[in-house]
């Protein structure tokens, strides 16, 4: 395949970037989205360019370390991470534009990488179970409804890619913080801390510059996990079970 | 934002039904006018009633709007670097359909309560009577189509709003739930455009006597 290909380059986060044009060729269609761009880093080494900087550990789908906006698109295309994105979803002669995600709390630190520290904090405040230490407890000693635990599960599948920031068009952070507060509301594991850890996750997201929900729903259709929209209003209706009215 | 909304909701379809009343002829239509100007004298005042109506709708507006800026504002923070390609869709869409039409729908406000509350502004000959200024005014093909491109606004503006309003109060809890809100914020956006919009073609096809 044969693609032009337009890319955020950007020298650091005190720089201000530019869209370059590269042209490349001998693109297979089996070859992931990533390593197209491994063989673009190598053309432009061997012609003494520097190289296009970005994201990625697992390639699997798993850790959401990678994420990139492909065509306006967070992950591109499909329903899955930027590396479990194949050359086969795009066609001989297609221009590809690829940006980084962009949202202030996310501050580029070169080209296609971003500083996604934020989320961390947010968990840091309130992400978190407190449970004695010891031997573990017996795995059947804290009984879950089938229902709770599948929605549990369901929550827990967020890999933190910051996909739904990159998709908001507020740049908010609510889809990924209302997966967590879900994730650990459903469980009884969750119950102790359950009000005091809306609050001062709410509290660190807005800290950290992120916008508010409109309720929107580009989040959703951008996670590569489908986490769905039910987990923000969960977070709402948590806030107002801690206390703090509606917006 | 959700609470002074459904606020507006609720008197959007207390309106609608006002309106229709001029269906049934002149008189139904001035009676009513007359009796929300009367309603509960003599224990309390003229237009006592409309009057708290009047300024519940003003602060909800105030709070309403206060809401919609911070977001906004908040918004524009976030992203000061703009993307160079934008996917078209859904959210896209209505993140700027909520604000340009919700601004939209504030002029349109202030341009109604000139048209038929103060009678500042006329469409076509002044007239002396609520239901004459009304029949005059949508006898007019422009005036009926100024009120269908401020009813759209206003249709877009709760086919995503009752959606968001539920979505704040904590109602969608299931996938199956989000489908049922969907449909409530389709019905009731088509009968608020569809109930409003009944009075001025009425008119403006001379059903109306
Ligand atoms: C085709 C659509 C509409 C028609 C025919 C209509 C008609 C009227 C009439 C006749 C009045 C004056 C009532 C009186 O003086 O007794 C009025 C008042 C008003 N209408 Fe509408 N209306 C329409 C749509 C709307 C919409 C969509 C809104 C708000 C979003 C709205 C907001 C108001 C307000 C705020 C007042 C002033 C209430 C007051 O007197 O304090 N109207 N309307
Ligand atoms: S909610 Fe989805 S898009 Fe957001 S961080 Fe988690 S996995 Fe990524
Ligand atoms: S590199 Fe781990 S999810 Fe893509």
């Amino acid at each position: 395949m044969r693609l032009a290909l337009r890319i955020w380059r950007q020298d650091g986060p005190q720089h201000t970037g530019q869209m370059v044009r590269y042209d490349i060729d001998g693109v297979s269609e089996d070859s992931s989205f990533l390593e197209m761009l491994d063989l673009l880093n190598e053309q432009l080494i061997h012609k003494g360019e520097e190289p296009v900087a970005f994201d990625s550990d697992c390639r699997e789908g798993i850790c959401g370390t990678c994420g990139v906006v492909i065509n306006g698109e967070a992950h591109g295309p499909e329903r899955t991470t930027t590396c479990q994105l194949h050359m086969r979803s795009f066609k001989d002669g297609d221009e590809i534009v690829i940006e980084p995600w962009r949202a202030d709390p996310f501050p580029v630190i070169k080209d296609l990488v971003v500083d996604r520290s934020s989320f961390d904090r947010i968990i840091q405040a309130g992400g978190f179970i407190s449970a004695n230490t010891g031997s573990a407890p017996d795995a059947h000693a804290t009984p879950v409804r089938k229902e709770d635990a599948d929605r549990a599960f369901m929550a827990a599948e967020c890999i933190g890619c910051g996909a739904c920031v990159a998709a908001c068009p507020n740049a908010s952070g609510m889809l990924f913080m209302g997966a967590k507060i879900t994730h650990l509301g459903e469980l009884p594991q969750g119950q102790p801390e359950r009000e005091a850890r809306v609050v001062s996750m709410t509290e660190q997201h807005d800290h950290e510059g992120f916008g508010g929900c409109t309720n929107l729903g580009e989040c959703t259709r951008a996670c590569p996990k489908g986490i769905p929209m039910n987990v923000i209003s969960q977070m709402n209706a948590d806030l107002r079970r801690a206390g703090f009215g509606a917006r | 934002m959700a609470l002074t909304g459904l606020f507006f909701l609720f008197y959007l379809l207390v309106h609608m039904y006002g309106n229709l009343m001029i269906l049934m002829g002149p008189e139904a239509f001035d009676e009513y006018a007359h009796h929300i100007r009367t309603i509960g004298e003599p224990m309390v005042p003229e237009k006592g009633v409309l009057w708290v109506m009047r300024i519940g709708l003003l602060a909800s507006l105030v709070l309403h709007v206060w809401a919609a800026v911070t977001l906004w504002r908040r918004a524009g923070q976030a992203r000061t670097n703009r993307y160079v390609m934008k996917r078209k869709g859904y959210g896209n869409f209505y993140a700027k359909a909520m604000r340009w039409g919700g601004l939209a729908i504030l002029l349109f406000v202030v341009f109604h309560i000139l048209h038929l509350t103060t009678h500042t502004i006329s469409i076509g000959e002044p007239q002396p009577t609520p239901s004459q200024r009304v029949v005059e005014s949508f006898s007019q093909w422009w005036g009926v189509l100024i009120y269908v491109v401020a009813m759209v606004a206003v249709g877009l503006h709760l086919l995503h709003g009752i959606w968001g309003a539920a979505m704040t109060l904590g109602l969608n809890t299931s996938l199956k739930r989000a489908e049922q809100i969907r449909f409530v914020s389709i019905l009731v956006a088509t009968i608020i455009v569809v109930g409003f919009l009944i009075p001025p073609f009425a008119i403006l096809l001379g059903l109306v006597p």
